[in-house]
């Protein structure tokens, strides 16, 4: 007998009566073939949720059960795409279907139509097994995608076909395995989005996620491999921060899920990258970049996937060795769909409405990085930062906390930082990264021997700055003694010469390690200098009205990021005006 | 197929249970009948098996479990839509009430709307001039763009509203027409009036949709208030290729009918008895402004909320500001300083400000301008409340500066009369003046060239000299 669906309540429906249905299976549901996935399964009723509107849909309409869970379809042409929630491409859609996203679309996540040049790698009588690679093919002008057995088969390879151009949907390679039977591998594989693809093992954590964000790679580092939080009230900035990630971090593959926010930054991140030029291999950011969209207004259920989506996809380049990293925007829109469906299964809330079962599920994202040595014995990562935008600017709601204890960086965005227009509007007091003792070896031999010497000093003076506000906060900064007015002197040109960055200046919007520390160098360099004039009783005020401190607060500007030499001119000044400061 | 249902099962608040009916669809739209033969309209919101409930628009005053026949009409709530609709006035379910007839529709649509595909839609970048010194330099609204005014009762939110329509209609129309529509939503008499009079005023009220649900209509007939209006105004941009302008008033009322609405379910509630899916229901709504490849028109919303208290972070204005692309925010300080706009600027912004404005829109140096102007207004808090506690006299001369700076900045920027249209250069311009009552070295936000080119010392005293000038001629005018 068909099963039939019972009760509708928003992107909730239920089945009666049923045992045909395995937990997370993917089914179509109605008339209109809509997805929906399986959650929650009794004797006397099956639960599903619809990854789309259910308006127009009735009692007694057909749900046909997959058998399989809700997959992915991996292979060439998910690079410089755009796909919703599920994986349906976006792009496809408006060709066919114009403007607005209608119901029931069911185009291929992948052009079949496109063909590749495929190479193939492996010849009759070879034996693979889950993870070796049998054919690569150029996937955009930087990247190559190597197609790669199944995690889950092994077997001798009975007929390969020549190298030549393929489609998606070609078979190339047939595999027989130890039972004797035969697999045909094309070009792409499905994986189901909520298990994560398996892994030899984990390495340990040893080299940054260069971002070439001063406060980021200097102050509070990401590690390849690593977690990171992004919280912050609205208009802080953070899209803004994930976007200047998105287009510098030094990962091979950059994954931006547009989870639950505003239709208009997809379009701007679209638009903005295939006009951007990757700095390091002067082709178009597109051409690493896949886009996942699933903004505030299209149905909750699919937003609910997007984020497994995404991390399916990361973790699949992973495995053919590269460096990936993911954009989770926003990490509590994707928290509140768990919320709104949780509440419609009627299940008891915990803190704030949010399901009980909410720290679990954010672990097990965050789980989902790592540094790993792949099934085929090369090496990858998948690096997570996830914005969290906490209700009312207020860290203490529960997925900013949750959050908190499952990822190992924390860059909290500040209101009123952001108010004064500073930007990265990432407050140095409350922000902090685990890695610096991890990263320490890296920074100690490919940037220089003082680096984290420098970085700390740095963050003291920042520090002292804070505790020295109070004071003037209250009695003004005139009668605080001369040293401590060159902290405060010092602070300001740390806080605006170094930490606030711009984005839309062609030189500061991305900064190389290497100018970092000597942008730093150069700022304490001026302070043990007019240290020692302080310490002979002369008045900062000298100092600062030589000017030496804007021209300090400015070479972020006057520095080209290929000409780090004219930081020698830099020192030369100080001397000279110290020297004339102290006459 | 439609099927006539005699009586209902059960009545629960604005909600109605049927039972026994076969081949109900979700979110359906159902007419009902009363015996006096009053029709009232509701929409299918939930179904099990056969029982079905059905939530009632103009509420279940005096409904019973028999009195009714109702009909299940087969398809969603829809709204007949023409060009027609311009200069027309609906109630808040869609019905006209001006007395002129129904609307001879082109095509229907659905209210819900569907929505717009990223991948089609056009990154807004026209800036709309709107005449406010306040708002053209440091939180620019540009065409397509959803810019809500954060305000608090008692502020002057909707003479704002009322001005900015006024004077931002024209900016670069070629020729494709502008339109307004306007959903009142729980809004008094006197408000909607309000805003009737100053389209009169302005002459412009041929192109004026109205959509209103006042505070004493049926509060469920207020959720479908704003798609109805969004659906209007989609058609007439998209359709009819016209630059409409959306004017959603007051949001706070929206949200405290899905509040009411929720609860007469008997959902589980998330924050101050607000439901789960605010966020999301917020979106269907802010979401469907914009600009579509393809398309002439655009959709331009400003939305116009209360803050509860004037508590920015209540979970209205909360959830707003997540969604749209940025805020205007009002301050009653400012207000009862006598400046208006009373706009709070430092917690105002607009995202998309940044890819509009610049060389080729505005000015090359607006950018600038307006990143200094935030940073000096924000010193200038800082001053304040260290000379509140040490006194003016003992603050540092740069202190003192800002005080000035501040000071002017409210008299002479931020105030602006209420039929004061200033053009983006004399914005920019006075931008300048006041940033030159600072030091030159206090300026970190402007680049080398840019400084060189528009800091000049003498403008602050030529300034000084005219706010003198100005000054005295307003007194002798007193006088006389």
């Amino acid at each position: 007998m068909a099963n039939t669906i019972y009760s509708i309540n928003g992107p909730v429906i239920k089945l009666k009566n049923t045992t045909d249905f395995s937990m997370l299976e993917m089914v179509y549901v109605g008339k209109q073939q809509i997805i929906g996935e399986v959650i929650s399964v009794n004797r006397d009723e099956t639960t599903i949720q619809v990854y789309e509107s259910t308006t127009g849909l009735q009692p007694g309409e057909p749900v046909v059960g997959t058998k399989a869970p809700l997959c992915a379809t991996l292979g060439p042409g998910i690079l410089s795409n755009i796909f919703d929630g599920i994986e349906r491409p976006l792009e496809d859609m408006a060709k066919a279907e114009g403007g607005f996203i209608g119901v029931g679309s069911s185009l291929p996540a992948l052009n079949t139509d496109k063909k590749y040049d495929v190479t193939i790698r492996v010849k009759v009588g070879d034996v693979l097994s889950g993870g070796d690679i049998y054919a690569t093919c150029p996937e955009t002008a930087l990247i190559e995608h190597r197609c790669m057995v199944p995690p889950d088969l092994s077997g001798t390879v009975v007929e390969a076909v020549e190298n030549g151009t393929y489609t998606v949907n070609d078979p190339v390679v047939v595999l027989e395995d130890r039972n004797g039977k035969r697999h045909s591998l094309t070009l792409c594989q499905k994986w189901p989005i909520r298990t994560a693809r398996p892994f030899k093992e984990r390495k340990p954590i040893d080299r940054p996620l260069i971002t070439g964000q001063r406060i980021i790679d200097t102050m509070f580092p990401i590690a390849k491999g690593g977690t990171a939080a992004i919280p912050g009230g609205f208009g802080t900035g953070k899209t803004m921060t994930q976007h200047q990630l998105a287009k510098w971090c030094d990962a091979d593959i950059i994954v931006y899920i547009g989870c639950g926010e505003r239709g208009n930054e997809m379009t701007q991140v679209l638009e903005e990258f295939s006009e951007l030029v990757d700095p390091r291999t002067g082709k178009a950011l597109t051409d690493r970049t896949v886009l996942i969209a699933n903004t505030s207004n299209m149905p909750v259920a699919a937003r609910e996937a997007s984020i497994y989506t995404g991390i399916t996809l990361a973790e699949y380049y992973r495995d053919m060795g590269y460096h990936v990293a993911i954009m989770a925007d926003s990490t509590s829109r994707w928290a509140e769909a768990l919320r709104e469906i949780s509440g419609r299964l009627e299940e008891m809330p915990a803190e704030e409405g949010y399901p009980a079962y909410l720290p679990s599920r954010l672990s097990g994202f965050y789980e989902r990085a790592g540094y790993m040595v792949n099934l085929n014995d090369t090496e990858g990562s998948v690096s997570i930062i996830g914005a969290v935008s906490p209700q009312g600017s207020d860290f203490s709601e529960p997925v900013t906390q949750n959050t908190k204890r499952f990822v190992r960086c924390f860059w909290a965005l500040d209101k009123a930082l952001a108010y004064a227009r500073h930007y990265p509007a990432i407050n140095w007091m409350n922000s902090y990264s685990e890695y610096v003792d991890d990263l320490a070896p890296y920074f100690r031999e490919k940037v220089g021997e003082d680096f984290l010497t420098c970085r700390s000093r740095i963050s003291k003076l920042l520090a002292e700055e804070s505790s020295l506000m109070e004071i003037v906060k209250l009695i003004g900064a005139d009668v605080l003694p001369d040293d401590q007015k060159l902290v405060l002197e010092i602070a300001k040109l740390i806080r605006i010469g170094f930490l606030q960055q711009n984005a839309f200046h062609k030189d500061d919007t991305y900064v190389p390690l290497e100018k970092q520390f000597q942008m730093m160098k150069v700022i304490l360099y001026l302070y043990d200098q007019a240290m020692t004039l302080v310490r002979k009783n002369m008045p900062v005020s000298n100092v600062v009205a030589t000017g030496i401190f804007e021209k300090l607060g400015r070479m972020k500007y006057d520095v080209p990021n290929d000409h780090l030499d004219l930081f020698e001119e830099y020192y030369r000044d100080i001397d000279q005006q110290i020297a004339a400061s102290n006459r | 197929m439609a099927l006539q249902l005699m009586g209902l099962q059960q009545i629960n608040g604005s909600l109605v249970v049927f039972d026994h009916v076969k081949n109900a669809g979700f979110d359906e739209l159902v007419t009902i009948t009363l015996n006096d033969g009053t029709v009232r309209t509701g929409r299918v919101v939930q179904i099990e098996g056969e029982r079905v409930v059905v939530q009632v628009f103009e509420g279940t005053n005096g409904l019973s479990l028999n009195n009714t026949t109702s009909k299940f009409t087969g398809k969603p709530m829809e709204l007949p839509l023409s060009k027609e609709l311009l200069g027309r006035i609906f109630n808040g379910a869609g019905r006209p009430i001006d007395g002129l007839g129904e609307i001879y529709p082109e095509e229907y649509a659905d209210i819900n709307g569907q929505p717009i595909n990223p991948v089609a839609r056009i990154y807004p970048r026209n800036f709309i001039c709107t005449g406010i010194s306040s708002i053209d330099a440091l939180m620019t609204l540009i065409r397509g763009q959803k810019l809500p005014i954060f305000s608090d009762s008692g502020l002057p939110h909707n003479k704002l509203a009322a001005q900015i329509v006024r004077q931002a209609k024209v900016a670069d129309d070629n020729g494709q027409g502008f339109g307004i529509v306007f959903a009142a939503m729980g809004v008094t008499n006197d408000i909607a009036d309000y805003f009737k009079s100053k389209f009169e005023e302005n002459g412009v009220l041929e192109r004026v949709v109205m959509f209103q649900n006042l505070a004493n209509d049926p509060i469920i007939e207020r959720i479908l208030t704003p798609r109805c209006a969004l659906t209007a105004a989609e058609y007439l941009a998209y359709r009819c290729g016209m630059h409409i302008l959306v004017i959603l008033t007051d949001m706070t009322s929206y949200a405290e009918a899905v509040r009411e609405f929720s609860s007469s379910k008997g959902e589980i509630p998330a924050r101050k008895g607000y439901p789960g899916y605010l966020y999301s229901d917020f979106a269907s709504l802010y979401e469907r402004a914009g600009m579509i490849k393809g398309c002439k028109g655009s959709v331009t919303q400003i939305p116009i909320l209360t803050m509860p208290n004037g508590d920015i972070t209540h979970p209205i204005p909360d959830l707003t500001g997540y969604i749209t692309e940025g805020q205007i925010v009002l301050d009653r300080q400012l207000s009862q300083e006598g400046v208006y706009p009373p706009i709070s600027i430092l917690p105002s912004l607009s995202r998309l400000m940044k890819d509009g404005i610049g060389e080729g829109y505005t000015r090359e140096d607006h950018q600038a301008v307006a990143n200094q102007l935030f940073s000096c207004y924000a010193k200038v808090a800082d001053a304040r409340s260290l000379a509140s506690v040490i006194g003016e006299e003992e603050l540092s001369p740069s202190d003192k500066a800002y005080l000035e700076f501040g000071r002017q900045f409210e008299a002479h920027f931020l105030n602006q009369a209420e039929n004061e249209e200033r053009t983006i250069t004399q914005t920019l311009d006075l931008g300048w003046d006041l940033l030159a009552l600072l030091p030159k070295g206090e300026l970190d936000r402007i680049d080398t060239v840019l400084l060189d080119r528009y800091y000049d010392a003498y403008r602050a005293n030529r300034f000084r000299k005219k706010v003198q000038h100005m000054n005295t001629a307003k007194s002798d005018e007193e006088q006389a």
